[in-house]
This record gives C-alpha cells, structure tokens and sequence, in this order.
C-alpha cells in the first residue's frame, strides 16, 4: 500500500507542479439538499454548477492565472442549528465564496459566521431584510427583500387595484414588516388608506375587523400573513357580501392558500412572489433550455438566482484581480452585468438593486403570472 | 348602525360556539372542581374525525346528499369523543380524584398534548379543508347585516343544544344525581348515587358537545387542523370563568358575552380610544372585561348561584 500512496503522491505533486499557473478556488454552496425543501435546495445547487461549468468553458483567468473551480456543496436541512454546522464547515475548508441559504432562518445565523471568516456570502433566496441589516461588509443577496416586496404590494394595491386600501396584519415579524411597506407604498403612491386592522397569526374569525373594514369601504384588502389564514380570510369577506379586490405577498401565494379558500377565491384575488416567473427573465429561455439539458430536471425558483450570484462573485474577482476574499470582497458591491434574472447590481446595503417582484392572479385554478 | 347590528351578529355567532365549549368546562367544573385543559382538543378530534367520515361518504357513498353526509359524519364524530372522554375520565382523572388540585390540573394538559400530538401523527401537520356541506355564502341581507346557512344553523343547534342540556340537569333523574353529586360526592354516594358513573356521563356529556362544537367550528371556518382546538379552548374557558365557572347559565351567558365584547370591541376600540387603541388589542379587550368582572363579581357573572351547578 505505502509505494502506492508514495507514488500517488509523487504524482500528484508533479500534476500541480506542472500547471502552476493553475489555482483552485472553491465555492461553497448551503442550501437544504434533504427534507421537504430538498428539491428547492438542488435548484440552488445546479445553478451555481451549471454557472461554475459555463465559467470553466470560457476559461477564467485572475491576475494571469488560470481558475479551477470546485464546488463544495452542504446539507444545512433548513434548519438554523445545522446552519451554523454547515458554515463552520465551508470556512474550515477554506471555501472563497458562499452562495446560499435558502431559508431566512438558516441564511441569518450563518451569515455572522461567514463574516467573522470573512468570506462573502450571497444569498439566492432569503427575503427577510435583517439579513442584509446587520452591517457585514459581505453579505449580498440577487432576490428581491420583503421590503421591495411590500412596497410593489402597495404600489400595485393603490395604483391597479383601487384607490382606497385596507391592509390586515397578523402581528408577525413577517406580516408586520410587509404591512409597514405596503402603507408607505400606498401612500406615496396617492393612494388612500382606508383603515389599517391587525389579527394574530393564531386567529380563524376576521368578521370583526372585516365588518369594520367593510364600512371604510375600501377598494382592496391587502393581507399581509400566510395562506392557512389568507384562506378563510377570503371566504369571511365573500360572507360579509364585500366586493373588494384582495392581494397577499408570497406567504398566501400558494396552493394551500387557494384550497382553504375553496369556491370564495376568484379573479379578485391576487399575490406576489419576490423575483420573476423564469419565461420573464431577459435570459430565463434560454437559461431553462441549457438547464434540462444538463440536469434532466426543471428549473424550480432558485437556480437563476443561484448562477448569477455566482457570476457576481467571479465578476469580482476579475476585477479585484485576486481569489482572496479579503481582497475580491469589497468589489462585490461594485459589480454591474447583465445576467439571466436582470441587470446584477447591490446597494449599499447589499441588496440587489431594482429587485423584481411579480404579480400574479388567480385564474384557471392557480395563480398566473400578470405583468 | 348596520355596522353595530353586523358586529352584534358576528358576536353572537362566535358567542354560541364558545358558549358551547364553555358547557363542557363548566359540567366538570361543577362536580370535580377539575379544569379539564384537555377539551379544546377534544373538539380538534372532533372536527377531524368528522372530517374523515365526510370523506369517506362523499367517495363511498356520494349519493347521500350533504345534510345526511353532515348528519352520519357527526354522529360517528359525537360516538368517538363520548368514547374518549370517558377513556379520559377512566384513564387519567379517576386515579387522581383524591390527589391534591394541582395533580389533575398538570395531567389535564399532559392529555392536552397527548391528543394534539396523536392528531399530529394521524391527520398530518397540514391545514385540512373542510368540505362545505352547509353553504358559507350569505343570503338576502337583511337590514343590511348578512347572514350564512352555516351560521344560522350554528345559533339554532346551539341554542337548542343549551336548551337540551339545562332540561337535563333540572329535570331527569341523571340531571339529580349529577346536582347531588355536584353538592357532596360523599353524601351523594351514600344517597346510593353511584357518583363514578354520574362524572363518567359528565365527560361524555361535555365531550359530545365538544365534538358538536368541533363541527360547527370546521364548517363556518372551512379548515381543520391538529392544533385548532387551543384558541377557542382558551376563549370557552375565559367565558366560563366570565360567567362563573360551574355555573350552567353562566357559561352560557359568557361565551355570548364574550363573543359580544371581541367583535364589538375588535370594531369600535380605535373609535373609543381616539385611535390610541387598535384592533391589535382585540383580545386584550375581552381581557380586561374579564379582569373587571372578576374584581367586582370574584365568582363572576352568575357564580353565587351555587344551586344550580352541575
């Protein structure tokens, strides 16, 4: 065994020695690979593969050395905890960038670990804006915040829907934070407010604040909570005879949520989702024609967002003229392309800037992207 | 004002469904000084059992129709939590009847858990939807207040139900032996009233009603879920303490009470605060009403009545 290892050894050494002007830089990539997000989190995976593949194919070259890319990609089940695991991991093993995670709840613990290693993260997925609040000078993020989210709510609410708007809360950090937007947003987009009501994330009835809400008479309710209560929520405004328009954010734009709703939900009934349905993206075809060509699978949400985060990092790197994050880090925030979901530019904050939030209705049975 | 006359619909409504609730709260109150925590999750098995059935006629049997499908399907639901409640009683309260108060209060909730947690495993985490078989769209207002089947039918069945059970206690021979047993367990077992089966039947009494109320609840609401049974649990036992607990009336009395006060209060608390206030307090409301009650009247609303117990 040992002349084998030696021999392998040898070898090895002499590969690296003879492409010298070849340097690895790994890229890590968080997401939930197991459990019922599993296919959420592959997506995210694939994208940055299929981006890394199209990189390699071009050849990129820093500061006059050639790039190889490896991708390191980990299992944080969508879960907080495992989160953490899952960074320390990517910084022990000295990966250069992380694109991930998915889940708010998992992207926010791991992002204080990423930054004391000082790695860059970019999330393709996480929406709740404290991800981008806690001041890391590199944590970055291409899909659109609650905060846009609320504000093309409200500006949708107040200019297609209706003058007058009335927006329900359920009290969460989720619901409250959208609701807050959403009435900037109403307001200065002329719109009026109507009333302003509040539930708890626990409440069934909503007649109550829906017959006080009815004698506002509002053009629209915006609902800002999660579809087991957006569901009966819309039933008890058909059963108070209220003919109004209704719109949520991406937390009643499910499925679940037109079940519950059962035969109340109509084409007054509208929602957003932060991003772009895939065939209104400026790349998104060809992106999805390429992307089942290589996988065999269907592109799910993530995957666009997921490959131009990874060009945003490389971008940098380019441009920094180094794979060092200490050094490439502070050219994230200057990056400026075109790539498959828009044009890829942060804010300061680290937010992707103009961040797309589509609107759907509901029509044949599901909900169909508008606009 | 039709605003006020629809708040006081919707008060009414909400308030004969905790009135309900409240019942079964109240029954063993009255005669084991016991706060069952465990009977809003027996309306959550209720409904979901009710659930099952429905689904089960609606593929087997679909011509039925939906009144005898709502009819069978509560029916088999009131059989299953009676079945439970006394397996409850058996199991877990009768060894614990001579125990000190705290032991069966911290079992109460130990079966609380036990039974969302069965739920859990049986019909999944998921919200269920549940079928409309009584329609939820309201009629020809009247007056400007709009009303739904479903929800007339809730007052109605309530009503009748409450009827039904006061007839019981004051008038049949269960209904004087569950008075005495109220009164004195030791006494009435020496009277020759076999007092482990009157608090059986007490539990399976309030159980039922349980499982009715469970029904209702799904189909005004649409949904069913394993954790469902909390909220209107915790509602029913304000309202039975509001009314004073133990007291059948006052139960009563309270769940529409209390219906009344969040749907009024939920309305009109911005108007009467200057907009200090907001819906956001609309449980709060029924609190402190509560906490007011309580101070002026410690055995609230109809408490001293100790009489008529049960």
């Amino acid at each position: 065994m040992k002349p084998t290892l030696i021999a392998l050894a040898v070898l090895a050494f002499g590969a690296s020695a003879a492409q010298a002007q070849e340097v690895v830089v790994k890229i890590g990539v968080a997401a939930p690979l197991t459990g019922t997000q599993a296919h959420l989190g592959k997506d995210i995976e694939n994208g940055v593969r299929l981006a890394v593949e199209d990189a390699q194919a071009k050849g990129v070259v820093v500061a006059g050395k050639k790039v190889k890319f490896e991708i390191q990609a980990e299992d944080d089940q969508a879960d907080p905890r495992t989160a953490t695991t899952v960074a320390q991991r990517l910084a022990d093993s000295n990966a250069k960038g992380v694109i991930g995670h998915l889940n708010s709840g998992a992207s926010i613990p791991a992002s204080r670990i990423y930054n004391e290693a000082g790695i860059p993260q970019i999330s393709p997925a996480s929406t709740n804006p404290k991800l981008t609040q806690q001041n890391f000078k590199a944590t970055f993020r291409t899909i659109a915040n609650d905060v846009q989210q609320g504000t093309a709510i409200g500006k949708y609410a107040s200019t297609k829907l209706g003058k007058r708007v009335a927006i329900v809360d359920d009290r969460t950090a989720y619901g409250q934070g959208l609701a807050d937007e959403v009435e900037k947003a109403v307001k200065a987009n002329g719109g009026q407010l109507s009333g302003r009501e509040f539930t708890s994330d626990k409440a069934t009835d909503f007649l109550a604040i829906l017959t006080r809400i009815k004698a506002q008479k509002p053009d629209v309710i915006v609902f800002s909570g999660m579809d087991t209560q957006a569901g009966p929520m819309l039933k008890q405004i058909k059963q108070l005879g209220l003919d109004v328009k209704f719109i949520t954010g991406d937390g009643g734009c499910t499925g679940e949520m037109i079940k519950l709703a059962g035969d109340a939900i109509s084409a007054n009934a509208y929602c957003t989702q932060p991003g772009l349905p895939l065939d209104k993206m400026p790349g998104g075809k060809t992106f999805n024609e390429r992307f089942k060509k290589r996988f065999n699978a269907d592109v799910q949400v993530y995957a666009p967002y997921a490959y131009d985060a990874t060009f945003a990092l490389l971008e940098a790197m380019k441009a920094a003229g180094s794979v060092e994050p200490a050094k490439y880090a502070p050219f994230i925030g200057k990056v400026n392309f075109p790539g498959v979901i828009g044009n890829v530019s942060f804010d300061a904050k680290g937010d992707i800037k103009e961040g797309a939030v589509s609107v759907y209705q509901f029509k044949g049975g599901k909900w169909d992207a508008i606009n | 004002m039709e605003t006020l006359l629809q708040q006081t619909v919707n008060g009414l409504v909400v308030g004969s469904v905790y009135a309900l609730i409240a019942l079964g709260y109240t029954m063993v109150y009255g005669i084991l000084g016991l706060i069952n925590f465990a009977h809003g999750d027996v309306l959550m098995v209720g409904a979901l059992v009710a659930l099952t059935v429905v689904q089960l006629l609606q593929t087997h049997a679909p011509d039925l129709g939906p009144v005898l499908t709502l009819l069978v399907s509560l029916g088999v639901s009131m059989l299953v939590c009676m079945i439970m409640g006394y397996t409850i009683e058996r199991l877990a309260y009768r060894r614990l009847r001579n125990a000190p108060r705290l032991a069966p209060l911290i079992t109460a909730i130990g079966v609380s858990f036990l039974l969302q947690t069965l739920a859990m495993i049986i019909w999944g985490r998921n919200y269920h939807t549940f079928p409309q078989l009584v329609s939820t769209m309201p009629l020809q207002p009247v007056a400007g207040v709009f009303i739904t089947p479903v929800q007339i039918t809730i007052l109605v069945v309530s009503a009748l139900l409450m009827v039904g059970l006061v007839l019981l206690v004051n008038k049949t021979r269960l209904g004087r032996a569950m008075r005495a047993t109220a009164e004195n367990h030791k006494v009435a077992s020496l009277m020759g009233v076999d007092t482990n089966k009157i608090i059986a039947s007490t539990f399976i009494i309030g159980s039922a009603l349980a499982a009715v109320a469970g029904v209702m609840f799904s189909s005004n609401y649409g949904i069913a879920h394993y954790a469902m049974g909390f909220m209107p649990g915790l509602k029913a036992f304000t309202a039975a303490v509001l009314g004073g607990i133990g007291n059948l009336a006052g139960a009563m009395l309270g769940g529409l009470v209390l219906g009344l006060v969040e749907s009024i209060g939920a309305g009109y608390i911005e108007d009467m605060s200057f907009g200090f206030l907001n819906s956001s307090y609309q449980d709060i409301f029924a609190f402190i009403i509560l906490g007011v009650v309580l101070i002026f009247r410690p055995t609230g609303l109809l408490g001293e009545r100790v009489s008529d117990r049960a």
